[in-house]
């Protein structure tokens, strides 16, 4: 079974995000980047399958400017075989990462989509349900667990209220949520051995995809600064805050 | 550098989130229980820890030392027990046998000690013989084709759980000198080789000391490092040379965590109505810590740089060493200053790194040794 796991090159979660001061789009210029770490999720759950003997081939795939390629070794270095770079330095949207990832898809044969549910830049959680789409084929999302089965795989949504259990035929599309592993430290050893694992690129014409936008973002804003709480002094205090000011009871 | 930049930086960057994540948490628990519990050691192996400064040929990463340094700042940043336990792996533990020892001692050792499967150790000091290194008086007599060492080595650092000893004995007469000197390696169960008890220690909690006591030990010929004998000297110095850049690619790590905790500490702690660090003299202290650590950085940075490059570093080394050992102890000292009670107090660990520190300045060359080696290669360079 081949497996395909979509990764996307996001700021680093430790970072503090500073809007630009023009309003078009946060700061990015000498920001630490990262893998987004629910991708870094789908990554072990891949290599854990490889592993384990279930999974024959896990392939990296990203989207994005040059430097995405450093995030794809990442990927290597946790263990995947090799990578494909869809370079492209326009701002990508969810629709055109999912046409583009349909076409790798497609070409590499997969028979397993593997990724994030969400990226934690513009938390569409778009991507991996439209893909789902484009392909024709089932999805689970929000997993927190898998397991391969004769018939297909069968994995637990994490859903309000509870856990969802399905089965799904394969092939299928299957987004991860944050309790289905604890991903892996490279190790220095295979951070050296990433170097020499192969990454394909391509651009979106090779793979006749039309990228241009179709929303426009008007402008970007940082949320206004907490206010100081304020100390109040007995039970009868805050139900009277709770009840009068903030009126949510 | 031996490594691309992105491959390094990604690298350097798993040794970040290591450190943060899974070693600094767990500071305070291995300090009380004076040990590295193993599951850490573990991850430490799994992680490749222990082949830093191996060369790839023989199942390591193969730094060299510029990027080695870089990594010692990044380790530096939590307590430098941990650092210790794969610490002599990368330095005097095996840099004997990277840096004289035969190809058969390569191939039988280094991929078990890079792996951290073996532990390795250094036993030069003695009960009366340290700085002065060339008097030691541990002997390896000569007995057919083995070699027999009686003698006991002191303060040998991760002793008690070392596999594989690089000793220096005398194999000259007594009073041979440095040229009598020959450096053997020793399987830690090999007969005649018994430890003392771990020695309780002032700070580094977790990194285990103890004396290495050898009773009619015999030893095959091959056990010399190089196969030659009287070259152990030699080889001891070359493996300190190296180890003082790492040494104090450490202090400086630990220098610029101290300073972080430092200005966090100023930043919220409030006096007069104001944050300390907002009082000039709290900041006369952070300055100094600041420009100090970046100096010993510069030095350090330039000395591997120019190590890498094929020059002869015994003073700029002993510089490093003396100057950032002596920094870090400074730092140390502000912080806890800065930090007032809180510094003094064991729930804030600043306390710890004050203890822990000061050995920096003792062992692998007393700051004095270094001073002497320093004013000494400036005699030299005079003369010609």
């Amino acid at each position: 079974m081949k497996v395909l796991v979509p990764v996307k090159r996001v700021i680093d979660a430790n970072v503090k995000i500073r809007v630009k001061a023009d309003q078009t789009g946060v700061e990015t210029a000498n920001v630490k980047m990262a893998m987004n770490p629910f991708c870094e999720i789908a990554v072990e759950e891949a290599v854990r399958m490889k592993e384990a003997g279930t999974a024959s081939e896990v392939v990296i795939v990203s989207a994005g400017a040059a430097q995405a390629q450093e995030t794809i070794r990442t990927g290597l270095a946790m263990g995947a075989d090799r990578g494909v770079l869809i370079q492209s330095e326009a701002a990508l949207e969810p629709l055109a990462v999912a046409k583009l990832l349909k076409a790798v898809v497609e070409k590499e044969g997969a028979d397993l989509v593997l990724m994030g549910k969400q990226a934690i830049d513009g938390d569409n959680n778009q991507t991996g349900q439209m893909l789902a789409a484009l392909l024709g084929w089932p999805q689970g999302t929000f997993i927190s667990k898998l397991e391969k089965n004769d018939s297909g795989i069968k994995v637990t949504r994490e859903v309000d209220g509870g856990l969802e259990i399905l089965d799904l035929k394969m092939p299928a599309v299957l987004t991860v949520d944050l309790r289905l592993n604890e991903p892996r430290y490279a190790s220095l050893p295979n951070i050296m051995k990433a170097k020499k694992k192969t990454i394909d690129t391509f651009s979106p014409e090779d793979l006749g995809v039309d990228v241009s936008p179709r929303l426009e973002t008007i402008k970007v804003v940082a949320p206004p600064p907490r206010k100081a709480g304020v100390m109040v002094d007995s039970v009868a205090a805050l139900v009277d805050k709770l009840r009068n000011e903030a009126k949510v009871i | 550098m031996s490594l691309d930049r992105e491959t390094f930086e990604q690298l350097l960057d798993t040794v970040r989130r290591f450190v943060a994540e899974r070693l600094v948490p767990r500071e305070a628990e291995v300090a009380e229980a004076d040990r590295i519990p193993d599951d850490l050691l573990d991850e430490m192996r799994a992680l490749g820890l222990f082949g830093l400064s191996i060369p790839e040929d023989y199942g390591g990463i193969g730094l060299d030392v510029e990027e080695e340094v870089r990594v010692a700042f990044e380790l530096g940043r939590t307590s430098p027990a941990f650092r210790s336990a794969f610490g002599t792996n990368n330095g005097i533990g095996s840099q004997g046998i990277v840096i004289d020892g035969t190809e058969d001692q390569k191939r039988r050792y280094l991929p078990k000690l890079a792996s951290g499967a073996t532990i390795g150790s250094f036993a030069l000091t003695e009960p009366d013989y340290g700085s002065d290194a060339a008097s030691i008086q541990t002997s390896a007599r000569r007995d057919g084709n083995l070699y027999v060492l009686n003698g006991t080595k002191r303060f040998i650092t991760n002793a008690p759980s070392a596999d594989l000893f690089t000793v220096m004995a005398r194999t000259g007469a007594k009073d041979s000198g440095a040229g009598g000197i020959t450096a053997f390696l020793v399987e830690a169960d090999t007969p005649g080789l018994s430890l003392g008890k771990p020695d309780a220690k002032m700070g580094q909690q977790g990194a285990r000391i103890s004396d290495v006591i050898f009773e009619d030990c015999r030893v095959p010929e091959d056990a010399i490092i190089g196969g030659v004998e009287g070259q152990g000297f030699k080889t001891a110095m070359k493996v300190l040379d190296r180890g003082r850049l790492t040494i104090s690619g450490t202090c400086i790590g630990v220098a610029e965590r101290l300073i972080r905790d430092s200005l966090r500490y100023a930043s919220e702690r409030k006096q007069f109505g104001k944050p300390i660090g907002s009082f000039q003299l709290i900041q006369a202290m952070l300055a100094d810590c600041e420009t100090e650590c970046a100096a010993a950085k510069a030095l350090v940075l330039d000395a591997a740089r120019r190590k890498d490059a094929g020059e002869p570093i015994t003073k700029l080394g002993a510089m490093c060493k003396y100057y950032a050992s002596e920094m870090v102890g400074r730092v140390a000292d502000r912080a806890v200053q800065i930090h007032g009670g809180a510094g003094y107090l064991t729930a804030f660990g600043i306390e710890r790194f004050y203890r822990d520190v000061r050995l920096f300045r003792i062992y692998e060359g007393t700051s004095q040794i270094q001073q002497l080696i320093i004013a000494r290669e400036m005699l030299k360079e005079f003369r010609q």
